[in-house]
């Protein structure tokens, strides 16, 4: 035996080091067919990764502190070495991490790899979500800006239309009358513990994985035909094959991710907004506040449910029903095939103008509100949840097609 | 391959379509941050004009020479009335409780105002002043109604008076005290400020994107390169 067998045979006496590896890497098989959409999961992975570095080093340098903050991110940008690479890296990251989980989300909604056996590994997909935008909605405080402020301000607001113990929970949540300090501390705090979080829910969202096996564009289970040592016949190991696919999107990813960090950081007022470059001002409010881009469809849906009995708090069930819809996916599409390809007409339909629908939402959670945005903004949530409800009844109506018995080029 | 530009799309429309935006219509600035004759002239005019009631107190002074092409000796003979630490960053000696009382609205720190205005906006502020008996230094400002600040550049630009339309809006202006400079020597004077106040809300800006560049151009080849290493280990699947 070689020194290197030896070594090896002596680390897996004590540790699965090539079981973990043959298990997880080079002799988990999945399916050859997979298309673009499968690029966007290692690519949430290599962008959770540049947030904890870039993270970890810009609170190295960052202040916590009410009347710190806003200067420490401008010492980050000026006077840290390389600071301002690492800030980019940052605020650029976390709008493509959004945008990287959207179309990651969007290719599970197209190929239905929520449905069986795959339901947890989708529920606990949305958790990761959630974990997310916590981490996302912490973090927007930091920099201290009037949308940091203002932003915040109007979130926690929310908590204050819960009947009853609402006021008292907004201060509870901001540890005082309104965004200060202590809320600035807590929140620093929560947006550097929540992404370890993050990182133990996407092990486990890998080992659901792993366990059921990967989905694919035709929705066929690889694992029912298998050769005579029990390796799926359209499975591949995923290493070299799709290291090596995975290593031409990343660095397709890295062009587009570099062509906004090093020329439009700002993303035009949309990944760092331009009311943020003021410090935040508690007298002041801005004549315009809007969340940043990757919670606006949400914030669209609050605002276009009207006040009820003197409360906001049906728009805020409705915004967070939004989400909560979404973890009895798996049980409302009773379609008898799983991807969008053997669907019929009815159900493509029905995931465009749910594509539209967030699109649209996005885009007016943005804008000042007017009656007639308000209307749209009302209309295109209900087709939001439209489409959950129509994933029941279409196969009521739906002539589908056959499914091969194997994966398709 | 249709799928693919879907997704991009799906992903770029929302900036796409955050394009528009109202508010009175502002003068393109047409700054050249490549221009340091530009940027030195409007750090001339910054430290003159703006920086005493205002700081920049995130722009160090020695940063600024490296970055404008001047000797740190010059910097200390032209350019520093308010310290004497090349090392400093632009502050100024009236307190926030003194500014409050003088001013009722602290003048804000100039730093990254750029960032939060705009060019055009600071552009359209600068060349924006008219005379109006009615506010308390005698001037408005076209975009900035009622703004709390005299025309400090006054002497450069000489005050002009508004000419208004029958709905109030302002057509035109009219010179009524000319100043030392002419109008096209005004505008550049105001251009090549605005052009110092966006090199100063993000000085590395020039360095980041020369680097773009670079960096571009690297991952360019080594998409090239992991595209054949992926066929290549591909050839044999199908």
């Amino acid at each position: 035996m070689s020194i290197m067998a030896n070594f090896m045979g002596w680390i897996d006496e004590r540790f699965p080091a090539t079981e973990t590896w043959e298990r997880h890497l080079s002799k988990y098989y999945a399916p050859k067919n997979f298309n673009f959409w499968y690029f966007f999961g290692s690519l949430a992975l290599l962008v959770l990764v540049n947030q904890l570095v870039t993270g970890i080093w810009l609170a190295m340098s960052y202040k916590p502190d009410a009347m710190l903050a806003f200067a420490s991110v401008e010492y980050i940008m000026r006077d840290v070495e390389w600071g301002w690479l690492l800030r980019y890296m940052h605020s650029t990251g976390a709008s493509a991490f959004f945008i990287v989980i959207y179309l990651h989300m969007f290719r599970g909604l197209m190929y239905g790899s929520y449905r069986k056996p795959r339901e947890l590994l989708w529920i606990i997909g949305v958790i990761i979500y959630l974990a997310m935008m916590a981490t996302a909605f912490f973090g927007y405080l930091l920099p201290w800006g009037q949308m940091s402020f203002w932003g915040a301000q109007v979130i926690v607001n929310l908590f204050a239309a819960v009947p009853f113990v609402g006021e008292d929970l907004s201060i509870w949540v901001r540890g005082d009358f309104v965004i200060s300090d202590v809320t600035l501390n807590r929140f620093f705090a929560f947006h550097f513990v929540v992404p370890f979080v993050l990182v133990a829910l996407v092990f486990v969202h890998l080992v659901a994985l792993h366990h059921v096996g990967s989905n694919n564009p035709d929705g066929v289970e690889i694992k029912k035909k298998k050769d005579a040592n029990g390796i799926p016949l359209d499975g591949i190991p995923f290493h070299p094959y799709y290291t090596v696919k995975d290593i031409v999107g990343v660095i397709g990813f890295l062009i587009l991710f570099s062509a906004v960090l090093f020329f439009a950081p700002e993303m035009g007022g949309l990944f760092i907004e331009h009311p943020n470059f003021e410090p935040a001002n508690p007298m002041k409010t801005p004549e315009h506040i809007a969340p940043v881009w990757y919670f606006t469809p949400f914030y669209a849906m609050l605002r276009a449910v009207p006040p009820m009995f003197g409360s906001q708090f049906p728009g805020v069930v409705v915004m967070f029903g939004a989400i909560a819809i979404m973890f009895l996916l798996p049980w409302l599409d009773r379609s008898p095939v799983k991807s969008i390809r053997y669907k019929g007409m009815l159900s493509k339909i029905n995931l465009a103008m749910f594509a539209v629908s967030f699109v649209v939402l996005a885009w007016l959670g943005m804008q000042a509100s007017t009656p007639a945005k308000t209307l749209l903004a009302q209309i295109f949530t209900l087709l939001y949840f439209v489409y959950f409800f129509a994933l029941l009844i279409i196969p009521k109506f739906e002539q589908t097609k056959p499914v091969p018995e194997r994966v398709t080029e | 391959m249709k799928k693919p530009i879907f997704a991009l799309l799906l992903a770029l429309l929302p900036v796409t379509l955050m394009a528009a935006g109202g508010g009175v219509k502002l003068t393109p600035a047409d700054v050249d941050l490549g221009d340091q004759a530009s940027l030195q002239r409007g750090a001339k005019t910054f430290v003159n004009y703006c920086l005493s009631c205002h700081s920049a107190s995130y722009m160090r002074y020695n940063r600024m020479a490296k970055d404008l092409g001047l000797t740190e000796a010059e910097v200390i003979d032209n350019l520093m009335f308010t310290t004497d630490k090349i090392g400093n960053t632009m502050t100024i000696a009236m307190t926030t409780a003194q500014a409050k009382q003088w001013f009722g609205n602290p003048p804000p720190d100039l730093s990254v105002t750029a960032r939060s205005r705009g060019a055009d906006w600071l552009y359209s502020y600068f060349t924006g002043f008219y005379v109006d008996e009615k506010r308390p230094f005698g001037v408005n400002n076209a975009i900035f109604a009622d703004v709390g600040m005299p025309n400090v550049l006054w002497e450069l630009e000489g005050a002009k008076r508004a000419k208004h339309d029958e709905h109030g809006k302002i057509i035109g202006y009219e010179m009524v005290t000319p100043g030392l400079q002419s109008e096209t020597e005004f505008k550049q004077t105001a251009r090549d400020l605005t052009a110092f106040m966006v090199y100063m809300g993000e000085p590395v800006q020039m360095e980041r994107k020369r680097l773009g560049v670079w960096v571009i151009l690297f991952l360019s080849i080594f998409f090239v390169l992991a595209y054949f290493m992926k066929r290549e280990y591909w050839k044999d699947i199908h």
